[in-house]
């Protein structure tokens, strides 16, 4: 489990799971889950037109989940951001299939693409991806007050000089930024899952903006690390792991905070 | 009171927003320790007045001073609480939190706790009345108590100049005297200076000093008693108006159309 070939998964998977929690809290702040939902699946075609014409996969991810991200913004700019971000998203997977029907490699590298694939880090794919989560991490830490305050209520935070379409574009950036290294390990479909999974069972736990930030980074760990673990034991796609085990986090943290919100009710009853 | 300098001086503020002119020739001064009611319906240019002495407008002609000087520059001595108060149920912020970025939510880095910044948001909090839910989630708590939450968030930064928008509009009778009793509170005991906008100036009667009421972009503005007056209301409306007053209440209504009546009427009651 953690002979060479491995170890390039393990550090990778360690290292995305770190970013996608601190862009994921932010992402669920500011619901903006159905964009984090498509940028993965505009990147997508990026990497299927790099295979096309044999270039470095990551480098058609990075163009197009930057296009993706522009794209997003110029559509939620014009109003009614949740429509443009359900055409923009099928409009992307359009524009990868027209890519993969015009390759002959068909099957296993889109699949791949899709659903993630463990062994799918090279040490020329680690680079880049260490690179890119030092990045976003820097400029988390960097910009978390400032974004805290525009995500939680834009009008006090444009009060205090916080300009709310930086923000946006900034947020939009480092989450696609993190599309970008995470998609080459657990694939289009699943980058959404860990963005999410884990950061919104650690808001529903903790109503402490800090620690339910570490909380996030420490879910979304576990679960990068059992879904490698599970997926190499058994055989089965990481994704499928990855989907479980954020699906569950989601449910056992979300039926423990309105399990607790009851008996805080009742509390008060019984009390005046 | 002359003696003392301005915290908010307007003159002749003249507002266009998308090409229309939303407010035109507004003029009013306010003092240290005042407060200042801002009275008009819906539309009468309440928000975008608000907007412009927060320096988030750009105005067309006149001028807008905070303390002497233009509103982009003095951010901090102004405190804002909008009218529109959502937050999301779960959020990750307590109430102390929201307070606390009020204080350095602009600062980059990750938050210190230290002894000042603790101090600072205790006493901000006790201010409002909110020590019993500082540790809540900000997004559970009722109307009333997420408006003190921000009211403790703008006052922490301790600015000179309170501007509340609507802040009665979606509160009880109850919760609404309770707002009015705190602004009184906050000016008695700090020397804050706040700015109202309402609606009704009903409410606000027993606490403001000073009144500026918008009609359609443009105001009257003094004493409670020198601008609530038929002929200085009825000059701004462009139409007769009649003020009717009641156990200290006040009332402004229109003319029915053929005044003729009304005036016949007032004649009977007066003899």
């Amino acid at each position: 489990m953690f002979s060479s070939f491995m170890i390039n998964t393990w550090i990778a998977g360690t290292a995305i799971a770190l970013v996608a929690a601190f862009v994921g809290y932010f992402v669920v702040i500011r619901r903006s889950a159905f964009a984090a939902h498509a940028l993965p699946l505009g990147a997508f075609p990026g990497a299927a037109a790099a295979n096309l014409l044999g270039v470095n996969p990551f480098v058609g991810l990075l163009i197009f989940v930057g296009i993706g991200m522009l794209l997003l913004r110029q559509l939620a700019r014009m109003g009614r951001r949740d429509v443009g971000t359900g055409l923009l998203l099928v409009l992307f997977l359009g524009v990868g299939a027209l890519f993969l029907s015009m390759t002959n490699e068909y099957a296993p590298e889109v699949f791949s693409l899709l659903f993630g694939e463990m062994l799918g880090v090279s040490k020329a794919d680690l680079w880049p991806i260490l690179g890119i989560c030092a990045v976003v991490s820097v400029l988390m830490i960097t910009i978390y007050q400032p974004l805290l305050l525009d995500s939680s209520f834009p009008d006090l935070a444009a009060l205090q000089g916080i300009s709310g379409a930086r923000m946006d574009l900034l947020f939009l950036s480092l989450l696609a930024l993190v599309t970008a290294s995470a998609l080459p390990v657990v694939g289009a479909f699943l980058v959404f899952t860990l963005l999410v999974g884990p950061p919104a069972a650690a808001q529903a736990l903790s109503r402490h903006p800090l620690r339910s930030l570490l909380l996030a980074v420490v879910f979304a760990e576990c679960s990068i690390w059992l879904a490698i673990a599970l997926s190499y034991w058994s055989n089965w796609p990481i994704g499928f792991f990855v989907g479980m085990i954020g699906a569950g986090l989601f449910t056992l943290a979300r039926s423990y905070r309105s399990w607790s919100q009851r008996q805080r009710g009742a509390r008060r009853v019984a009390v005046p | 009171m002359t003696n003392q300098r301005a915290i908010l001086a307007v003159a002749d503020l003249s507002v266009d927003l998308g090409g229309r002119s939303i407010l035109r020739d507004v003029s009013f001064d306010l003092h240290p320790g005042q407060l200042c009611a801002l009275i008009g319906e819906n539309g009468a240019g309440k928000t975008t007045l608000l907007r412009t002495l927060l320096g988030l407008i750009s105005q067309r002609t006149g001028t807008v001073m905070i303390d002497g000087e233009a509103p982009r520059k003095h951010r901090a001595l102004v405190g804002y609480v909008p009218q529109k108060i959502t937050f999301d149920p779960d959020l990750p912020l307590r109430t102390r939190d929201l307070v606390r970025l009020g204080l350095d939510g602009h600062r980059l880095g990750l938050p210190l706790w230290n002894t000042r910044t603790h101090a600072a948001v205790d006493a901000a909090l006790q201010a409002v009345g909110a020590e019993d839910f500082a540790d809540r989630r900000v997004g559970e708590l009722s109307g009333g108590q997420q408006q003190r939450a921000v009211i403790a968030h703008a006052l922490v930064r301790k600015p000179r100049l309170l501007i509340l928008d609507e802040p009665l509009a979606n509160l009880d009778f109850g919760s609404a005297n309770a707002l009015v009793d705190l602004l009184g509170k906050l000016i008695a005991q700090q020397q804050m200076t706040v700015l109202v906008t309402a609606h009704d100036m009903n409410p606000l009667i027993p606490v403001m000093d000073r009144l500026v009421y918008l009609v359609d972009g443009r105001a009257a503005t003094g004493k409670v008693a020198e601008v609530v007056q038929p002929e200085v209301l009825s000059k701004l409306y462009g139409y007769p108006v009649s003020v009717l007053r009641h156990g200290g209440r006040i009332l402004v209504l229109p003319d029915a159309p053929e005044n003729a009546d009304v005036a016949n009427l007032n004649r009977c009651a007066g003899h």
